[in-house]
Parts: structure tokens; C-alpha cells; sequence
């Protein structure tokens, strides 16, 4: 029954993200112009040769973004479209209906990864040489369904909020930034790395980095499904106690 | 003169009354210290420019935060939000209406370029030329009030177009692409380079980034005479575009049919 509930909406979510046009934007022309910005920064100064370094980490920015909107804006979608309410007062539980939802839009990240790596191929030349490509296939996947973990915990925590969505625009940059998706996390200040040990696009990059160019991404991809987990049980918990609060002031449905 | 002023203060406060000063601040100071950030430290890793490269390109480039998004919305959000029909049965002059929603926005635009250079003063030990901070400020006026030009477009065009704000997306994050932002126009394929320099901001920044180094004023004299002129064409593009469509939607009764 979960499983199939799992399936069916994360089918349903993945579908109807891709018909939207904002989603487009965000998963695949975004990533393309920051990895294109990245690529020629790169090229022109003295980190030529590092471009599939470069593509990874726009696409796993991509995949960053479409977490961030699409759960952070889900909740608020559904509260514009009236179906927040249907959504909580339907027998499962609450998490077990957002949680395909925020895997889904972590999942149309994927585009972004597809997108950046044929951009570089194809305009930039870039070889598309993995070292250990069985390693990369486990670890996208599973960077992906972390990030969709990572999404239910910010869905958790924005469903009391009716002008949440506008801290995803916040959010956006300083996560690509303490994650080390595309700056190494040694030119930052020494206290950003700690932050970004709690994150997941932090291993799930380091994963996928040891999976392309050599090295044991599995330690990187333990980590990943550790977090995962811990952020399905932080959500439920927080899920739980905002739908209690929500219900008890009655603010689910305020816009 | 009030409808110029009024109309467009009301359409700017409407634009922001949904939104407590804490999401404004998030928004429209928040995310552009972070691209500030982001991309001087890319920047750093990259080695191809200074600090300075980058801090003056998307110092000069957040303004258009507002000018893109604010403008396209104070214009096609009025078609949104059902209020364009009354809005274009008034009698009031259109020049005053569409420019009136202008001037906000070009102040808003200020602030947050204002601010992303003052934070990179603070954060990234950004220190301009001695003596360039009022040049400085006109090379922000001119280049703001530019983007909002652009802006303008992309709203009247949201008066017929069905989604305006993934135009408005796009053209932003293009900006920061074939502006000179972040890559030198030097570095970028020809016709990147060609479509930026038919842009609002590319001339801007590079006289700011002269201004920033030392130059003087009249150094730069003609590179923004050439930015203004680029924002006076697209406003002028964007007015005639206004009335295009509002004679259009009346003729075919679809002022607000999506």
C-alpha cells in the first residue's frame, strides 16, 4: 500500500513538474547557463581541464534548486490550489503523501545532470570519461533520493509559513556554497564546512566526484543514505507536530 | 504628475504588501549578497579576474532583480490580477501610468546595488579608486534605470504573453551570462558577446569597473551615453508595445483572456 502510494505520486509529481515551464527553467536552462558562466570562467583562467568537475556541480546545483523550490513551493501550491487540506485530511499519513512529492522534484534534478554533461560535450569538448561508472549509478540515484529527503524536511518546516517560498530564493547560493558543489569548500571560511557536513549535496557530490575521477565513493554514499533517513525522521516529527499546529490555529489553508 | 507618481507608488506598495519586511529583506538583499559571494569565490577558484571583476559585475547586476522582476510584475501583474480592464478604462494619460511604475523600481533597484557594494566593501575588503563613489553612482543610476527599461518590455509583453515570469527568469539569468557579469566579453564566443552588448547592463558595468580602477567621469562618458541610449530604446520599445496591446486587447475584447 505505501509502496504503491509511493509510486503512484511520485509518477504523478514527476509528470506534472515537467510540464511545468518554471521547472524547465530551473532544472535544466538554469544549470545550463551556470555551468556555461563556470566553463568559460574556468577555461580562461588557471583551472583549464577541470570542466566535467565543473558540469557536475552545475548539475548537481540544478538538482539543489529544483529540491528548493519544488518543496519549498509545494505546500504553497497546494494551499493556492485548495488541495493542502484534501492532502492532510486523507487517511495515510501526511508524510507519506509529501514524501513522493519532494522526491519527485529532486528527481527532475536529474535533467539537470543530463543537460549539463551533454552541454559540455557537446559545445565544450568535454570527455566524458568516468572512473568507476558503476559507482556513479548508485551514487546519483542516491544523491537524488537524499535530496528528496533533505525536501520533505524543508516542506516540514514551511507548511506553517504562507510566505515561505520567498526563503528559497535565499537559500539558493548558500547551499551551492557550503555544499562545495562548484567552489572547493577550502577557499571558504573554516566554519562554512561544518554547516555543510549536515547536508547532503555535500556527499552526494564528493560521492559522485570519487565515482568520475577516481577513488571510493562508497563512504560518500553511506553517509548520504544516513542523512537521508535522518531527515525522513526529523520530517515526520516536525510534519506531525506543524500539521498538529496548523490544524489547532487553523491556518493550513491561509494564503 | 500624479498619476505618475501616485499610480506608480501604489502599484509598487501592491507589489509588496503580500510580503512581511522580512521576506523583502530575504529577498531582495539576502539572495543578492549570496550571488556576490558565490561568484567571487568562483572566481577565486577559476584565477581568471580579481575580486573586483566580479564584485562590480554582480554589484551592478543585482539591481536588475527589481528592474526585471519588479517591472515585468507592476505591469503584467495588473492583467494577473484582474485590475488591467479598470486600469485602461480610466481615462489617465498611459505615458504617466507606464512610466509612473518605473521610478519605484528604479530606486528599489539602487538600494540593492548600493548594498551589494557596500557589503563587498565590508565582506571582501572591496575598496573602489579614491574618490569614484559618485561616479560610481551615476554609472548604478544609469545602468538601473536600463534594466528596468528591459523590464518594462518583458511586462508589456506579459500583457499578451501566457507566462511572462519564465521570460523574466530567463533574461535574468542570460544577463549574467552574456553581460559581462561574471565572463569577460573577450572570452565569450562572438555572438554572445554581440547579443550582451544589445543589452542593458554590459555597457554599465564596464564603465563602473573603468570607475572602480580610476578612471574619471569623462573617461567613461561614452559608455554611458550608449547604455543610456539602449535603456531609452527598450523603453521606448516597451511604451509601444503597451499601447500595441491595449489597442489589440480592446479591438479583440481579450485584455485579460490567457
Amino acid at each position: 500500500m505505501t509502496a504503491r502510494l509511493f509510486w503512484m505520486g511520485w509518477l504523478f509529481h514527476v509528470k506534472t513538474l515537467t510540464n511545468s515551464l518554471f521547472f524547465v527553467l530551473v532544472s535544466v536552462l538554469q544549470p545550463i547557463i551556470f555551468a556555461s558562466i563556470a566553463f568559460f570562467m574556468v577555461e580562461s583562467g588557471n583551472q583549464a581541464g577541470t570542466l566535467l568537475y565543473v558540469a557536475l556541480g552545475a548539475g548537481l546545483m540544478g538538482i539543489w534548486s529544483a529540491t528548493l523550490f519544488g518543496s519549498g513551493g509545494a505546500i504553497q501550491w497546494q494551499r493556492w490550489q485548495g488541495t493542502l487540506e484534501l492532502l492532510v485530511g486523507a487517511p495515510p499519513p501526511f508524510v507519506a503523501v509529501l514524501l513522493p512529492l519532494t522526491v519527485a522534484t529532486s528527481t527532475i534534478g536529474i535533467y539537470s545532470v543530463v543537460a549539463t554533461l551533454a552541454w559540455g560535450r557537446l559545445f565544450f569538448g568535454m570527455p566524458l570519461d568516468f572512473a568507476h561508472p558503476l559507482q556513479l549509478a548508485v551514487a546519483l540515484p542516491t544523491t537524488v533520493l537524499s535530496l528528496g529527503m533533505l525536501g520533505l524536511l524543508l516542506a516540514s518546516t514551511f507548511v506553517l509559513y504562507r510566505n515561505a517560498n520567498a526563503f528559497s530564493n535565499l537559500l539558493e547560493y548558500p547551499v551551492w556554497l557550503a555544499t562545495g558543489l562548484l567552489v572547493p569548500l577550502t577557499l571558504l571560511p573554516g566554519w562554512v564546512a561544518p554547516i555543510g557536513w549536515v547536508l547532503s549535496p555535500t556527499w552526494g557530490m564528493r560521492a559522485i566526484r570519487q565515482a568520475a575521477f577516481g577513488g571510493n565513493a562508497w563512504p560518500e554514499i553511506a553517509l548520504c543514505v544516513g542523512l537521508g533517513i535522518a531527515y525522513v525522521a526529523l520530517g515526520a516529527l516536525a510534519l506531525r507536530n506543524f500539521e498538529r499546529l496548523a490544524r489547532s490555529r487553523a491556518t493550513l489553508s491561509l494564503t | 504628475m500624479r498619476v505618475f507618481f501616485v499610480g506608480g507608488g501604489i502599484s509598487y506598495r501592491a507589489l509588496f504588501n503580500w510580503i512581511q519586511p522580512g521576506m523583502y529583506v530575504a529577498t531582495m538583499l539576502g539572495s543578492p549578497l549570496f550571488q556576490i559571494l558565490f561568484f567571487t569565490y568562483l572566481g577565486r577558484y577559476a584565477g581568471s579576474q580579481d575580486d573586483a571583476f566580479y564584485i562590480v559585475g554582480n554589484a551592478m547586476q543585482v539591481a536588475a532583480m527589481a528592474g526585471i522582476y519588479g517591472m515585468t510584475m507592476g505591469i503584467a501583474n495588473e492583467r494577473q490580477y484582474g485590475t488591467l480592464q479598470p486600469l485602461l478604462a480610466t481615462p489617465a494619460n498611459r505615458l504617466a501610468i507606464f512610466s509612473g511604475r518605473a521610478l519605484p523600481f528604479i530606486a528599489n533597484g539602487i538600494a540593492v546595488s548600493v548594498f551589494g557594494f557596500a557589503v563587498s566593501w565590508l565582506l571582501l575588503d572591496f575598496r573602489p579608486a579614491e574618490g569614484s563613489v559618485p561616479a560610481l553612482a551615476v554609472a548604478i543610476v544609469i545602468t538601473t534605470s536600463s534594466c528596468v527599461a528591459l523590464g518594462m518590455l518583458i511586462g508589456s509583453i506579459g500583457l499578451r504573453a501566457r507566462d511572462v515570469f519564465f521570460g523574466a527568469n530567463l533574461v535574468y539569468f542570460l544577463m549574467l551570462l552574456v553581460c559581462g557579469v561574471n565572463v569577460a566579453l573577450d572570452d565569450l564566443p562572438g555572438w554572445l558577446a554581440a547579443i550582451g552588448r544589445c543589452l542593458p547592463l554590459t555597457h554599465g558595468i564596464e564603465a563602473a569597473r573603468e570607475i572602480a580602477s580610476g578612471a574619471a567621469l569623462g573617461d567613461v562618458a561614452g559608455l554611458l551615453g550608449t547604455e543610456a541610449l539602449i535603456g531609452l530604446a527598450y523603453a521606448t520599445a516597451a511604451y509601444v508595445l503597451f499601447r500595441v496591446f491595449e489597442a489589440e486587447g480592446r479591438r479583440r475584447a481579450s485584455l485579460e483572456t490567457y
